[in-house]
């Protein structure tokens, strides 16, 4: 719409999407999760993603477990159905809605505990199906909601707030995934918004599993000194592997990373990841390679982030289950009620 | 106990008088020895001279070496129940042939392995009636080439087939023609077969001039019919009932249902364009996954179900929670096992009723289903689909091991000719209609279902999030209380509903009966071949109510507040549906009588008589003492 010189003065359209859409569209109800929680920055992260890559609010499925982490689907996207299951298993929940109609877009919020340790099953058979969801591990180490025990992701030697060392190995998420065939593994920060929104952008745009790991600090039971997922212990040891650029299909210039030392990785639909190497010779593609990096890092004392391994290359579950493209809800009945003759042939053969 | 129809069947004894088209013949075998082919030939051979038949798989929990029986029972009159006196006895086993032959009645006949010896001095049984047969030797006749060698321990099992014909009168014609059926495809281990049943018969026509009393007769009572298993029925009842969701874990005995449902969407849900499938089939890592998987499908509006046994219900348990409290459909197949922990996985109970009606913590209900045949296996699934859709819960269809994993004679399924009812469900346009005063939880009709939408519906007043925690009518986060009780009461408002929606019970009279039976599921046989027999031979007349499902039809309340004595059979030792029973009609609590049988074999005849004879006279008539003096008043 044009405005003209004479006009009153208009209070200036709002911003919108590709959809044209506003932000709005995709916001959530108010946190109720302690103030300062890394969990609610990744909250903000997410509506950015989703409005930036466009995607219709009412075709997005949010799912979770319970925890803090589990919380957080309420305080995005309104608009999209959520789904808050049992404690460690929202992948299932996710699996059968998803296959059931996979035109929607799926992203999981889970947590340490939700994911590392009551989870760890449903978590491990969620990466080798590959089923297209976007699923965010919010990462601080302890269990918040029943104040402040140890998860399964705490740091060996990290020091409890009562002062209780972690005695125990902890399991390494990322790692992990990689190592069950994971088709986009990526470790962040919450303090690191800008890497954050690029990771979830990309997953939006993965068919398949994306794991994300964020270390996303809890202020109420695990952000003192001796802590091993403080915003201060996170900020000190964060080290990027690479610089990410992302453009969605429906763009066409790159970016702020130009061409050349870099590594590309298209997706099927045509969106690309773009990777500058930081001080360090990373491929995101060598799974091998991936792993070691991440083994080295936990000597070194090092959070490693970006998008640690990814590969568009792999069917998703639909895919490999052989199942129509067409959502499983709104068949008509004669694509699911087989004829009279088939039950004739079929009791005959029973004679 | 003295059982009361172990005197009243010895009528062949040891006399050589024909009985046409009744006796119960068990072959006991080892596991893994291939001799499901021949068992399975031997019943469809009867079956095939119209003679009503019967077929029970007594297996163990094993993959091979494990002692196997097969029981066929053979009845004119159309029972079918598990016959606790064996007739006609096959001893292949040599590990459990001293104890087979001790345990078969007086008078039975007893077809062997010569080599066992069974009729050396100090083991021969001077009460019955002994066939030595070379099974071993036999074989080898027909087996000598050397290609064949390996498949000895297999065909034996045929000879045993062959004898059985000469002996007992089965038509080789039909055995031949089984044995077709059975090995569909495979010329060569037909003929192989074929001439291993050729062998028994010439074994049996030239050594046994005496031959078993207990004769198989043509008769015409299985026209039309078909044999099938319980779990090949609901699987194929899930198909014709809209099912698209299948999620499970293989758990004895409910693994051959979703494999069932897997082989008929290979061919029944494949779209002829795409050539892809209408269903999408999961084979799970635990229950839990299975039930998420199947609730989270049927979130998004597909129908989706899972089928296991007591193991999985027990782990499934939280989530069925869920989806009984945020009202998600599914359902849930129990082919029930002997439990408690592993149990007898491979034998039969009715042990699930309680943990399936009350399943998971708090305040939770779920409706149950019992098919006793497989026709109803096939009805019941496409009605618990509309059930579940309909009340938004999860339903139970409550099955076991003697009906899921055995053979049984059955009517041929009837053609379904409702539309699948999708139960309150609201798209876009409607949604629109109402837009914010639409309401997830809200009882707009009075009788406790609300409206739900589904993920995907394009307008921005459809979404919301479910949720297992407290929630209000417009499915917000509360832990008002009175936001709580608000909700779950109407849940019982809901069950109340629930009550006029599932199936009705059967009900059978008989003038003058003012005490009856009451049972479900495969009870049913064993319950109602006892009636017959109180009737014919003690002269005790008893109405009978097949349970189909619970929450109890009005219908099914009814008939017990019409009758002073009720004995309730079923197959568990604590009598699961009395509790449920007493607690729900406590004024009636007295007038129940639990008849049980909880050894892990299907319910017999014998069981009942013996346990409403044991009940006095006079309350047995319908008149106990305590209600004597209002009755006649």
């Amino acid at each position: 719409m044009s405005a003209t010189p004479n006009a009153p003065a208009a209070s200036p359209a709002p911003k919108t999407n590709r959809l044209g859409l506003p932000k709005a569209d995709y916001e959530g109800a108010k946190s109720t999760l302690c103030l300062g929680c890394g969990h609610d920055v990744i909250t903000k992260q997410i509506i950015n993603a989703f409005y930036a890559m466009g995607v219709e609010p009412h075709k997005v499925a949010k799912f979770s477990g319970i925890g803090c982490s589990s919380k957080t689907p309420a305080y995005f996207l309104n608009r999209a159905w959520g789904f808050n299951g049992v404690h460690g298993r929202m992948p299932s929940a996710a699996t059968g809605a998803l296959v059931a109609n996979s035109t929607l877009h799926g992203i999981g919020v889970s947590g340490d505990g939700d994911t590392a340790s009551i989870g760890i099953g449903q978590f491990v058979h969620l990466v080798r199906r590959n089923l297209p969801l976007v699923y965010i591990i919010e990462d601080n180490g302890v269990y918040g909601l029943t104040k402040g025990q140890f998860s399964a992701t705490a740091d060996l030697g990290a020091k409890q707030k009562g002062g209780a060392i972690n005695d125990f190995i902890p399991i390494d998420c990322c790692s992990l995934a990689i190592e069950l065939g994971g088709t986009f593994v990526a470790r962040s920060f919450s303090g690191d918004m800008k890497q954050l929104q690029t990771i979830l952008e990309a997953a939006i745009a993965h068919r398949g599993t994306s794991v994300i790991d964020v270390i996303s600090p809890c202020v109420t039971f695990n952000d003192h000194e001796g802590s091993t997922k403080s915003y201060k212990y996170s900020k000190e040891h964060e080290t990027p592997v690479h610089e990410i650029g992302f453009v969605p299909f429906f763009e066409e210039t790159l970016a702020e990373i130009p061409a050349g030392d870099t590594k590309d990785v298209s997706f099927p639909d045509g969106s690309q990841l773009r990777f500058r190497g930081v001080g360090r010779d990373y491929d995101p593609t060598d799974r091998e390679r991936a792993l070691k990096a991440i083994h080295e890092s936990h000597a070194r004392q090092e959070i490693l982030t970006g998008i640690l391994y990814v590969d568009p290359s792999k069917k998703d579950l639909s895919a490999l289950l052989g199942t129509t493209g067409e959502p499983l809800t709104n068949l008509p009945l004669d694509a699911l009620r087989p004829s009279r003759q088939a039950l004739d042939e079929i009791m005959e053969s029973l004679r | 106990m003295s059982s009361v129809l172990t005197e009243t069947t010895s009528r062949a004894g040891a006399s050589s008088e024909v009985v046409a088209n009744d006796f119960s013949l068990q072959v006991a075998t080892a596991n893994g020895s291939g001799s499901q082919t021949a068992n399975s030939v031997l019943m469809r051979s009867i079956f095939r001279m119209g003679v009503p038949v019967s077929g029970k798989n007594l297996f163990p929990s094993n993959i091979q070496g494990l002692p196997t029986w097969f029981t066929i029972r053979a009845n004119r009159d159309g029972y079918i129940a598990r016959k606790r006196d064996l007739d006609v006895l096959v001893c292949m086993n040599p590990e459990t042939a001293n104890e087979d032959v001790r345990d078969v009645r007086v008078g039975a006949y007893v077809v062997y392995e010569k080599k066992l010896g069974l009729e050396n001095p100090g083991k021969k049984r001077d009460d019955v009636t002994y066939y030595a047969v070379p099974f071993s030797e036999l074989v080898v006749k027909i087996t000598s080439a050397p290609e064949h060698a390996k498949l000895r321990k297999l065909i034996v099992n045929m000879i045993y087939v062959g004898v059985l014909a000469d002996l007992m009168g089965i038509e080789p014609a039909e055995i031949e023609k089984a044995v077709a059926k059975q090995l569909k495809g495979k010329p060569k281990a037909v003929d192989l077969n074929v001439s291993a049943v050729k062998v028994g018969l010439e074994y049996a026509a030239k050594n046994f001039p005496v031959k078993i009393p207990f004769r198989v007769e043509r008769m015409n009572a299985t026209e039309g019919k078909v044999i099938v298993e319980g779990n090949t029925a609901s699987a194929l009842g899930c198909v014709f009932g809209g099912a698209t969701v299948c999620a499970w874990y293989p758990i004895t005995p409910s693994s051959s249902l979703c494999e069932a449902f897997i082989e008929f969407c290979d061919h029944l849900r494949v779209d002829p364009a795409t050539k892809k499938k209408n269903a999408a089939i999961i084979q799970a890592e635990d229950e839990i996954a299975s039930i998420g998987m199947v609730l989270g499908a049927g979130w998004a509006g597909a129908r989706s179900f899972t089928s296991t046994s007591g193991p999985g219900i027990s782990l499934m348990s939280e989530y069925i929670g869920l989806g009984y409290y945020a009202e998600i459909p599914a359902v849930i197949f129990d082919i029930q096992r002997t439990g408690p922990s592993t149990g007898l996985p491979t034998r039969t109970m009715q042990g699930d009723l309680l943990l399936c009606y009350f399943s998971s913590h708090g305040d939770s209900k779920h409706p149950l289903l019992f098919p006793a045949s497989p026709e109803e296996c096939f009805t019941m699934a496409q009605q618990a689909f509309d059930l579940a859709e309909q009340l938004q819960t999860p339903v139970f269809v409550m099955s076991d091991l003697d009906l899921g994993m055995n053979n049984w004679m059955a009517d041929p399924f009837p053609y379904p000719t409702e539309p699948l009812h999708r139960g309150k469900v609201l798209d876009a346009a409607s949604i629109e209609k109402v837009k914010d005063t639409w309401g997830r939880y809200k009882d707009v009709d009075g009788d406790g279902i609300p409206y739900r939408t589904l993920p995907g519906t394009p307008n921005a007043y459809a979404a919301y999030l479910t949720r297992g925690s407290g929630h209000d009518e417009n499915a917000q986060y509360s832990e008002k209380p009175q936001d709580y009780v608000n909700n779950v009461n109407r849940l019982v408002r809901k069950f109340e509903t629930a009550r006029t929606m599932v199936p009705k019970p059967e009900i059978q009279e008989r003038p003058g009966a003012r005490a009856g039976l009451l049972a479900y599921g495969t009870s049913h046989y064993g319950t109602t071949e006892a009636r017959d027999k109180l009737a014919t031979t003690f002269g005790v007349t008893l109405d009978y109510c097949r349970l189909r499902s619970l929450p109890l039809a009005a219908e099914a309340v009814n008939w017990m507040r019409l009758h002073e004595r009720i004995y309730v059979v079923e197959q568990n030792r604590d009598g699961q549906l009395v509790t449920i029973l007493r607690d729900e009609l406590p004024e009636l609590a007295t007038r129940f009588v639990s008849i049980r049988q909880y050894n892990g074999l299907p319910l017999d005849a014998t069981t009942v008589v013996d346990g409403v004879l044991n009940d006095a006279p006079a309350s047995r008539a319908g008149r106990s003492d305590a209600q004597k003096g209002g009755l006649d008043a």
